[in-house]
This record gives structure tokens, sequence and C-alpha cells, in this order.
């Protein structure tokens, strides 16, 4: 795991990891289409998943103890590497063009960046209600409605600009991921790169689709 | 300097006797061997790491041998058999088509214009199956048939199909495996491996080669290296035309300083001129690319029928063109040997019907292949060379026919070797293209890759073993390694300290041109005496008025050019004497006074049928002959017509 | 044509280098870009200045011995063409060109446009070969090898080790380079007792000599005069996972 190759790996399957939270936490989002309650009862049914065998949150928090997690190493992964090439290059060139777009060099580190601090951001929002106007014990889909009123324009502009960076980054990692995992070849790589490319879109749409409903007054 | 004397007969001791087919076995077994426990203790110097040197080096380690190896290049990888492209021969009649080791004998002696050792040549071939055994087992992708089988392709002029490659880059993959050899040695502890380390003269101590004196390229570091044996693998000389199908760094300095320390140098003259090249494009040329013979299989090759005719191509009507090759030679037509469809392409370009730049080039036209199978047939088989074409002339061949020259690209002579690979100074093997052996006055299409591991592979090992068998040897006498050291660095200093007007690629071109115009395709007694009163005087200018600039202490390209052209000097002396000296025409040696009525190359048995060995000493060259004969194949004139 | 050469000049590996300016006049189209700089190293040396080192030997693109970095690209931007190769017809009269050595602190320059890339070799050592000592060999048809294995090998095989990859890539990874010897060998039969092995041993030798991992960035291939593909990378990944799950 100490190696290049390994730290791949870790991000690859973390990444994975996270991608699949993205996409159920994705589908949760979209039951505010169904109703406040609809979407207080999801937020209700995360907290009281396998209830009684298991006590109020456990799931979700083992849920979040796996997102953790994987954030960290995703991040160690990512800052280690980039320390690496930092070290490979000591002398810059002068002149530098990029051959393959240049997508990936940029995209994947700053947009990366750029996704952890909305999650912080993000959590102190909408699960613990900080910097919330419903503040914390209030219910979900009251913070959320609230939350991306009209008059809070910039927050769903942090949003959108959030999930537009994620969208980017999975373009990218997607396909980098199997490519990590040497499961990517030439026969697959147009699947793979076009699958990445639609997975990126479901999600980019789907997660905006509330807030902008909310901010556009389509939810009430 | 046309003066030398004549010395005594040499012969090749080694050789046994017999019937040929047994004699390679009976050296094996009457070889000695070295006990195990001593290899360690023996120590071994291979220089350069091609095809010979490479696979000898990884070769000697694998047994046991405590080798230390050298290239100049930065990593042995690079040398220049990586360029090879064609592919290499093989008697393994994988088709069934009636080749066999005899058949592979018969077609090299006989390609040699029977100026090769029966003995060589028939060993040549009976290890050549095995090369091909051990490329495969070290992963060398060679081209394979949907069966799953190896595939292989007939080749300069062969009739039966026994030319093994992968796609167009058969040396570049022999050579990675033996390269991969090498490196797997080097893991192991077995090869000391020396990058960018020039050899620059050879240790002889009382009678024996003991080792060399290296400059490291880098640090400029003068090295002295002491050995039991001193194995050169240093490639050819074709270099000293300047232009040619070698790498720029290919030099004559290793054997030639050899040579200076009492080594014979055969056959000097015998050089083979490729004749698909793309054509000189202006005074800067630096080197010259090959294109794959095979492309005269389906090329036409013509010129205008007029002098000078300045038309496009396109232009020119069909009964104004001379498909000369047809013309000339109507049974073989295009597909004649190399060194007849050079002479053709320069005679042409002489009568002023060349085209291209200068008049010094001929049309080799796809149109009526392009016509006939199909464009799409003729991108299969031959688009990666149009593409090459195209990205060095900037011309579309598929549009204007390709022009196309000869061009030096091999050279037959080398150091003299004996039946064992060893030099005339006991202890010095000789292996690859830096030796004579095996090719006599021209060498087939895809045997070069083929003799180069042969004997890297097999029989240098074999043979080594019983020189070494006596050792390790006392210790090397001081004085020799000093006096070898200084005279090393009295040549650099003498270089440095010139600073006169001209760089050394000025003389080396000057040098090249004049030995393509008098000793190249076609020479005569009065280009070779011109040659040989010129080539002194530009040698006295060249002491007296060569630039180098920089240092000895540091990585000094100017100095390293100027050190190979001044052995260039020397050697292009020699090779217009043995020129002058055999004054008939065979194989890649043409003598414009040796010929038939259809000026044909005409040998001469009676005088001829030697090789010539030059010693050099002090008042001048001394020629020992060694006489060829020729038990299994019938001396023969080649005619083509 | 005319042009100007901005050219990374460093006359020793401790010495500290800089960019020096040239002009170099009545340029042929018709030249290779060495071949420019030959005409400005004969005039460099005439003027008794040090002529700009840079290594090169065959000049027809196989041997892997030249590059260099031209206006920001690895061997410059004509697509699968070595630095010898690539001719000045592609240049503007009057153009400005820069030109650097590969830059990778596992290639440390040797002087001006030279670097040193034994490192490249030690990857070999470290498992880039079959063991099989010579004359052990059993005879060549004894295993068919599917064709379109065997030429797939031979794509990856067309590696010349001129560490364009490594120039290129934003995080100095050999990838490429060990992905395709990995690729070569692994797909050959001849190739499978040492396959997992030999990938361990030579991802393992190229993060110890100090190259960059890769993010799958595809700067490499889109420089490599051999256009190695990307997938050869993943090959090299699936064998090097294969190898620390067993
Ligand atoms: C363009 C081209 C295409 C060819 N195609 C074919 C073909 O299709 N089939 C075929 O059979 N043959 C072909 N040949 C011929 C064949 O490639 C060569 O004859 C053969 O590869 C020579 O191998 P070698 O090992 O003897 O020498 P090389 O491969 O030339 O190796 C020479 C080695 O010696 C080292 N060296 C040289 N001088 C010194 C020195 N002074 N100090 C230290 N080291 C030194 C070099 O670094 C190098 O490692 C071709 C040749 C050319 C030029
Ligand atoms: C927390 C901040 C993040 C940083 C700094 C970051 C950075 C990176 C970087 C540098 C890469 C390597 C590029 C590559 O290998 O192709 C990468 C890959 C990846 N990232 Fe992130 N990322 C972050 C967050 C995320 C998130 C939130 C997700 C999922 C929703 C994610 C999913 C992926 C995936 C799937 C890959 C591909 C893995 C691979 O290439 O092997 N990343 N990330
Ligand atoms: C714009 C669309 C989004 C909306 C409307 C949204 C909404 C929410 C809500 C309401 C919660 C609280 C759930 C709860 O506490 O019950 C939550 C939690 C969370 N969201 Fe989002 N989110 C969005 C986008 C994202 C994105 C893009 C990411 C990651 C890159 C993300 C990561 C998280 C995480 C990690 C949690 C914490 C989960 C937990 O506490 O278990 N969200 N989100
Ligand atoms: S992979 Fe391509 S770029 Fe890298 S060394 Fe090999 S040939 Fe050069
Ligand atoms: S450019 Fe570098 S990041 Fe990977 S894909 Fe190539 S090695
Ligand atoms: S000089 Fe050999 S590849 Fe460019």
């Amino acid at each position: 795991m100490g190696s290049s190759n390994g730290k791949k790996a870790v991000m690859a399957v973390t990444g994975a990891v996270m991608v699949l939270f993205l996409v159920l936490h994705m589908l949760g989002n979209l039951k505010i289409f169904f109703g406040r309650d609809s979407f207080n009862d999801y937020a209700h049914a995360l907290r009281t998943l396998l209830e009684p065998i298991a006590p109020y949150r456990t799931v979700l928090t083992i849920v979040e103890i796996v997102l953790v997690a994987s954030v960290v190493l995703h991040m160690w992964a990512a800052i280690s590497l980039a320390r690496r090439a930092g070290k490979a290059r000591p002398v810059k060139y002068v002149a530098k063009k990029s051959q393959a777009g240049g997508y990936a060099t940029h995209i994947m580190r700053f947009g990366g960046l750029t996704i952890a601090l909305f999650v912080v951001w993000h959590l102190l929002d909408l699960t613990f209600g900080v910097v919330n106007p419903e503040g914390f014990d209030s219910a979900p889909a009251d913070r959320m409605v609230e939350g991306f009123d009209a008059s809070r324009w910039w927050v769903t502009l942090i949003y959108v600009v959030a999930v537009v960076m994620v969208g980017l980054h999975l373009r990218h990692g997607v396909w980098s991921a199997f490519q990590t995992l040497g499961w990517a070849n030439r026969a697959r790589n147009k699947t793979l790169r076009l699958g990445a490319g639609l997975l990126a879109a479901v999600l980019v749409i789907g997660f905006l689709a509330p807030p902008l409903a909310i901010t556009f007054g389509v939810v009430q | 300097m046309s003066a030398y004397t004549e010395g005594s007969e040499i012969r090749d001791t080694k050789a046994p006797s017999g019937p040929i087919e047994e004699r390679w076995e009976k050296r094996k077994f009457s070889a000695k061997l070295v006990n195990p426990a001593n290899k360690r203790k023996l120590h071994v110097i291979v220089v350069g790491t091609g095809l010979a040197g490479g696979s000898a080096a990884a070769t000697l380690g694998e047994l046991g041998y405590n080798v230390t190896s050298f290239c100049y290049q930065d990593s042995p990888r690079r040398a220049h058999s990586i360029a090879a492209q064609g592919g290499i021969n093989a008697a393994k009649n994988y088709r069934g088509d009636g080749d066999s080791i005899y058949r592979l004998f018969y077609d090299t002696v006989k390609g040699g214009d029977f100026r090769a050792r029966e003995s060589n040549v028939y060993r040549l071939a009976q290890v050549s199956v095995n090369i091909i055994d051990q490329a495969v087992a070290q992963g060398v992708p060679f081209a394979r048939e949907y069966g799953g089988l190896l595939d292989t392709r007939s080749f300069g002029g062969a009739q039966v199909s026994r030319t093994f490659y992968a796609r167009g880059q058969t040396g570049q993959q022999l050579l990675l495996g033996a390269y991969q050899a090498l490196e797997r040695q080097v893991a192991a502890g077995s090869v000391t491996m020396h990058t960018r380390h020039e050899m620059l003269d050879l240790i002889v101590s009382d009678g024996r080669a003991r080792g060399v004196i290296v400059r490291d390229m880098v640090t400029g570091e003068i090295e002295r290296h002491v050995a039991d044996a001193v194995v050169l693998a240093t490639g050819g000389y074709g270099n000293v035309f300047f232009l040619s199908t070698n790498a720029k760094g290919c030099n004559t300095t290793a054997i030639w300083r050899a040579h200076e320390r009492g080594a014979y140098f055969a056959n000097p003259c015998y050089t083979q001129i490729h004749p698909t090249c793309i054509p000189v494009s202006g005074e800067y040329q630096s080197k010259l690319t090959l294109m794959s013979e095979s492309l005269r299989n389906d090329g036409r090759v013509w010129v205008p029928l007029r002098k000078n005719d300045s038309r496009a191509p396109g232009d020119i009507p069909e009964q104004e063109r001379d498909y000369y090759l047809e013309r000339i030679y109507p049974a073989f037509g295009n597909l004649v040997p190399r060194d007849i469809a050079s002479r053709a392409a320069k005679n042409v370009c002489d009568e002023g019907r060349g085209v291209g730049p200068g008049g010094l080039g001929v049309y080799l036209d796809f149109r009526d292949a392009i016509g006939r199978l199909g464009r799409d047939a003729v991108e299969k088989k031959y688009g990666n060379l149009f593409e090459m074409y195209e990205r060095i002339t900037g011309e579309n061949p598929y549009d204007v026919p390709m022009r196309i020259y000869p061009a030096v690209h091999y050279t037959m002579g080398g150091l003299w070797v004996d039946y064992d690979l060893q030099s005339t100074i006991p202890g010095l093997f000789v292996i690859g293209e830096a030796n004579f052996s095996d090719h006599g006055a021209n060498r087939l299409g895809a045997s070069a890759l083929m003799q180069g591991l042969a004997d890297g592979y097999f029989v240098l090992p074999t043979t080594i073993g019983d020189y070494l068998a006596d050792g390790p040897f006392s210790d090397v006498d001081e004085e020799a390694v000093a006096a070898a050291e200084i005279k090393v660095r009295d040549k650099i200093d003498r270089l440095l300290s010139v600073n006169g007007t001209r760089t050394p690629d000025s003389f080396h071109r000057e040098l090249g041109k004049l030995m393509w115009d008098y000793c190249g395709m076609e020479r005569t007694e009065e280009s070779l005496r011109k040659a040989l009163e010129r080539i002194p005087e530009l040698r006295a200018e060249f002491w007296r008025n060569v630039k180098v600039t920089g240092t000895a202490e540091e990585l000094n390209q100017v100095l390293e050019k100027a050190g190979r052209v001044a052995d260039f000097f020397d050697l292009a002396e020699l090779m217009c004497l043995d020129a002058l000296v055999r004054t008939e025409s065979c194989g890649g040696h043409f003598r414009a006074e040796s010929q038939d009525s259809d000026g044909e190359a005409l040998r001469d048995d009676e005088r001829f049928a030697h090789v010539s060995a030059w010693e050099r000493t002090p008042d001048g060259p001394v020629l020992h002959k060694e006489s060829l004969e020729y038990e299994y194949v019938k001396m023969t004139q080649r005619s083509y017509k | 044509m005319n042009l100007t050469l901005r050219v990374w000049r460093q006359s020793g590996p401790s010495a500290d280098g800089r960019m020096v300016t040239y002009r170099v006049e009545d340029i042929s189209p018709d030249m290779s870009f060495l071949e420019m700089l030959d005409v400005l190293n004969e005039r460099l040396i005439l003027e008794g200045d040090d002529p700009i080192a840079f290594d090169h030997d065959c000049r027809e693109g196989i041997c892997g011995m030249c590059g260099m970095v031209i206006n920001g690209v690895a061997h410059g931007e004509q697509r699968a063409t070595t630095t010898c190769q690539l001719h000045m017809r592609h240049f503007e009269d009057g153009a400005t060109i820069t030109v650097e050595p590969w830059r990778a602190a596992p290639f440390p320059v040797v002087k001006d446009l030279v670097v040193d890339r034994s490192a490249f070799d030690r990857i070999i050592q470290a498992g880039g070969f079959v063991s099989v000592p010579a004359g052990s060999a059993p005879d060549a048809h004894s295993v068919p090898v599917r064709k379109e294995d065997a030429d797939a090998a031979f794509d990856a095989a067309t590696c010349i080790g001129c560490g364009a990859c490594v120039a290129a890539c934003p995080n100095g990874s050999a990838s490429l380079f060990t992905a395709a010897k990995i690729t070569h060998l692994s797909l050959l039969p001849q190739g499978q007792p040492e396959r997992v092995s030999r990938a361990k041993a030579m991802v393992d030798q190229m993060d110890a000599e100090g190259f960059g991992g890769c993010t799958n960035t595809g700067e490499c291939t889109a420089v490599c005069p051999k256009g190695i593909p990307l997938d050869t990378i993943a090959q090299m990944n699936s064998d090097y996972l294969k190898a620390n799950t067993k």
C-alpha cells in the first residue's frame, strides 16, 4: 500500500465507496419531490435503520465512519502522490504544453480539494445545521427548503459549483479507477469512459434538481 | 602511400578437418573446458553491447565468468543492431520449402562470391536454428501466423522463405532480448556494465591481450581495465564514408587501435552498398536512412530517357521512361542483388539521368502496383515504410514516386579471426560485424543478425573457454599498461592543442566524399591512386588545422568526434590500398577494370581466392594471404541475366 | 528559414544552467531538428564556444538516444515522432523555439540537453527479462502463440526507452516505460512463470528510483514516439495488484 501503485489502488477503492454513497445520497435527496414528509421519513429511516436490533443511528454512524475513513484515505493518497510528483520534478519546464488536454492533471487535484472544502461546509449546513437558518434541531426537510430559499441564492450557487466539480472529478475518476485496478483495456476503454461520463452527468442532474427546484420555488 | 610488402601466408589453424557437418561438433569436443570453480577468477572484457557483444557478455556471465562490458551509448540497449529492419535467416525449414542447413551454407558461400571460409559458414548455418529457439524463449515477439506458428518471408533474392522477422524492427526485438539477458546478469553481479565509455586502446602484455584503456565520456577520466581475455564486438566502420546507414557514433576506433597493437585487418575494401536508401537532400545531410529492400518486390525502378529531364515524374510519358533494371536484367528485373542494383543506379546517374537534388537519385514507382493491387493492399504491405519516407522527404509516395539512391550499409571486412574467432593477438577475440568472417566479399540480407548472435550466444562462449582454460594468467606488465595509457593521453592532448580553423565534421565530410567518389561503388586503379594521394594530405591538414573546443575532463562530443575521424583517415588509407591490390571484382568490391562484356563483376580466382590480412608495421603495411579452398561448393561466376 | 532558439545550457551535473538565446540563419525545411542543431554547433565551434551537447545516435527513430523538450512538448509537437525524425518544415519561418532537457529527478542533467537515463536500465534489471540460459531453449515451435497476443506483445515491445513519457508526465512517472515491458512479457507464454514477481520488482524499482506515481493523465502516450497505449499501464496495475494480493 506504501507504493505509488498501492496508493493509487487505495484512491480507487475509497473513491468507489464515495461514489456509491453519492448515488444513494442523490436518490435520497430526490425524495424531496415527493413532499417534505417523505423526505423526513427518509432522513428518519436513515437513523432508525435496523432498529430495534441496532440502536438509533447505528447503521448511519457506520456509514459515516466508512465515509470519513474513505475521504481521509483518499485525500492521504492524493496528497502523498502529489508530494511524490513534486519531488520527481524539482526543476520545472520553462515552457510546458499538455498533449492530452491536461484535463485530469488540473481537474483532479484542485477539483478534489474544492469538493473537500464543500463537504465540510455542507455538513455544517445540512447535517449539523450550524450554518443553516433552521438550526440543528429542525426537520431535515425544513433545513433543506429554508437552506435553499431564493433569498439564500448564494448557497445554491455553492452547491451548483460543488456538484459540478464532483461531476468533473468523477468523469475522469471513475474511468481512472478501473484503469488503476487493472480492469481497463483497449476493448473496454470506450465504454468505460462513456459510462463514467454518464454516471457523472446523472449525479450532477440528480443532485442539482432539489436545490434548484427549491430556489425557484417549484418545491415549497 | 601505395607501397606495401608481402608477408608470410597465414592459416586458420583451429578449423578441424573432416566432413564439414562434423567440424563444429569436433571443435566443441576438442576445446578445453574451464573448471567451474575457476570461472569466477577468470575476467573477460567485452567491448560492445550489440547483438554480438550483448549476447556474448550475457552468456559468459551466465556461464560464471567475471565479465566487464562497455558501450559508448548511455545504455547497452542502443547499440546499432537496434536499427536492423528486415529480419534474420535461419535454416529451420519450417515451411518445408526445401531449405536446409546445407542450402543456407551454400547460398551464403555463393552470395559471398566465394571469398568466405566454408567451415565458418557451415557452422553459422548449423547454429542459426538455435538462435531462433533462444530468441523465442526470451520472448522476442516474432511475426506469427494465425495458427500461432512463426511466420517467415523470403529475403534478398533467396528462393526459400527462411527469414524470421518482427515487423520492420527485427534488430530491435533481437537486441532487446540480448539486452534483457545482459541486464539480468548485471543484476546477478556477474557482469559489470560501463556505459558512456569509449575504448581507446588495447593492453597487450607479453604477447597476450590483457585489457583496455577506456575514456569515461562523462568525466573524461582515462581508466585502465585488465582481464584474462578481451572480446571486441564494436560493429562496422561504414562511417568512414561519413554518409552511411550506420548510427552517427559507429566508429573504427576500437578495432583500429587493436590493429595498431598487432591484430591483422582482413579484407578492409569489401563494402556493401544498399540500393534502396533515401537520397541526400542537401549539404547539411548527417546520415542516410535505409528503406527495406522488400520495396523492390512491387516498386519499379526508372529514370527519364533524356538527360537532365526536369519535368515532374507524373508528366513524363511511359515511352520516355527507362525501366533500366527490367531492361538490362530481364530475368530478375527489379530484384537483382544489392550490388548490381546499386551500380546500375550509379551508372544512370553518371549519365546525367538521375533525378532529385544534384541528380543523385532514381525513381522507385508504385503507380503500377497501386493500379494492380489497389492502394489498400499496398498500404498494408508498405504503409509504415511509406510513412517513414514521407516523414523524411515531405513527399507522399502514393502520389509521387519515391526517390532512392544507394548508400554504404555494411562492411564485410574487419579484424582477422580464426575458427575460434580469435585474432592474431592471443586472447583478443572479435565477433559480429567487427570481424571479417563468414560473409566473404558480400553479405546476404538478414545474415548479419544471424552471425552476430551465432558468435555471441553459441560460438565464442565455447571457443573462448579453450583459451581461458590455461588462465588465470600472470600479472599484467605495468609498463605495457602505462605505455598504452600515455599513448591515449598524448593523442587527446594533441587533438586539443591544434586549435585550428576547421571542425572535425568538416574533415569527416571531405574524407567521406573522397572515399565515396574514389573507393565507393566502382573503383579503378586511377581513382584509388588518387585517393591514396589525397588521404595523407587531408590527414596532414587535419592534424595541422582541426579545431577541438572544450577540455578533456568533461563530456566533450567534439573531442570524441575528432578522435574517431583521426582513426578513419588511417583506415581509409588501408581500404584504398586493399582495393588497389585486389585487381579483381568480387561481391562488394567492383574494379571497373575487371568486368565481363555485360559489365558484370569478374572474379579472378587464380590470383585472388584468398583473404587479404593486413599487418601494420613501423615500415608500412604487410599483406598476409590466407588461401581459400572450396571442397563443397563449386566456384562459379554469378549471372543474373 | 531563420529561427531563434532558446536552449538550456548547463556545463555539468552540479553546475546551474540557464536558457541561452541563439539565432540560426538560412535553415532548410528539409533538415531534421538535429541537423539544424548541427549547423548551429559547427558555427559555435568555429567561434570557439562550447557547442550544445545533445544525445543522438541512429537518427532514424529507433535507438531512443535522442530526446529534448521542444516548445514544451517532449520530442516536439509532431505526433509519434522522435526528435531526430522531426523535420524543420513543421516550424514557421522566424519562429522562436525553446529547447529543454528531459526534466525528472531520476534523470539528472549531465550536460546541456544530455540526461542520465540509467534508471531505466535498473528497472529492467529488476525483472524485465525471461530467465533462459543460452542453449537451453526448446524448439521455437514447441509453444504456439496466438497471433493476436504476439502482435499485442510486439506493440508493447516497440518501446525505445527514450524517456519522453517521463519528461511529459506531470507526475514524472515512468509508468508507461515500465508497463510497456511488463505487458510485452505478460502477453507471451514465455513470460508467464516470472510474470507476477516481475511486475512487483519492476514497479518497486520504479518507485525506488524516485519516479512519480501515475494518476492516469495520459500525457505519456500522447508524446510516445511509438504510441505505446495506456492499457499497458492497466496491465501493469493488474499484474502488480495480483502480486500484492497473492
Ligand atoms: C539500417 C540498417 C539495417 C540493417 N538491417 C539488417 C537486417 O535486416 N538483417 C541483418 O541481418 N542485418 C542488418 N543490418 C546489419 C546488422 O544490423 C549489423 O551488422 C549488426 O547489427 C552489427 O551488430 P554488432 O553487434 O556486430 O555491432 P553493433 O550492433 O553496431 O554494436 C556495436 C557496439 O559496440 C560499441 N562500441 C563501438 N565502438 C566502441 C568503442 N570505441 N568503445 C566502446 N564501445 C564501442 C557500441 O556502443 C555498440 O554497443 C542492418 C544494418 C543497418 C545499418
Ligand atoms: C476529498 C477531497 C478529494 C481529493 C483531494 C481528491 C483527489 C483526487 C485525486 C488527485 C485523484 C487522482 C486522479 C486519478 O488517479 O485519476 C482522485 C481520484 C478519484 N477520486 Fe477523488 N478527490 C477527492 C474527493 C473525491 C470524492 C468526494 C469522490 C467521490 C465522490 C472522489 C472520487 C474519486 C475517484 C473515483 C477517483 C479515481 C481513483 C483512481 O484514479 O484510481 N474523490 N481524487
Ligand atoms: C446539492 C445536492 C445535495 C443536497 C441537497 C444534499 C443534502 C444533504 C442532506 C439534507 C444531508 C443531511 C442528511 C441527514 O442529516 O439526514 C446531507 C448529508 C451529507 N451529504 Fe449531502 N447533499 C448534496 C450534495 C452532496 C455532495 C455533492 C456530497 C459529497 C461530495 C455530499 C455529501 C454529504 C455527506 C458526506 C453527508 C453526511 C452524511 C451523513 O451525515 O451520514 N452531499 N446532504
Ligand atoms: S514508452 Fe514511449 S516514450 Fe516512454 S520510453 Fe518507451 S518509447 Fe519512449
Ligand atoms: S502521463 Fe503520467 S500520470 Fe500516468 S498516464 Fe502517463 S504516467
Ligand atoms: S537518434 Fe536514435 S532515436 Fe533519435
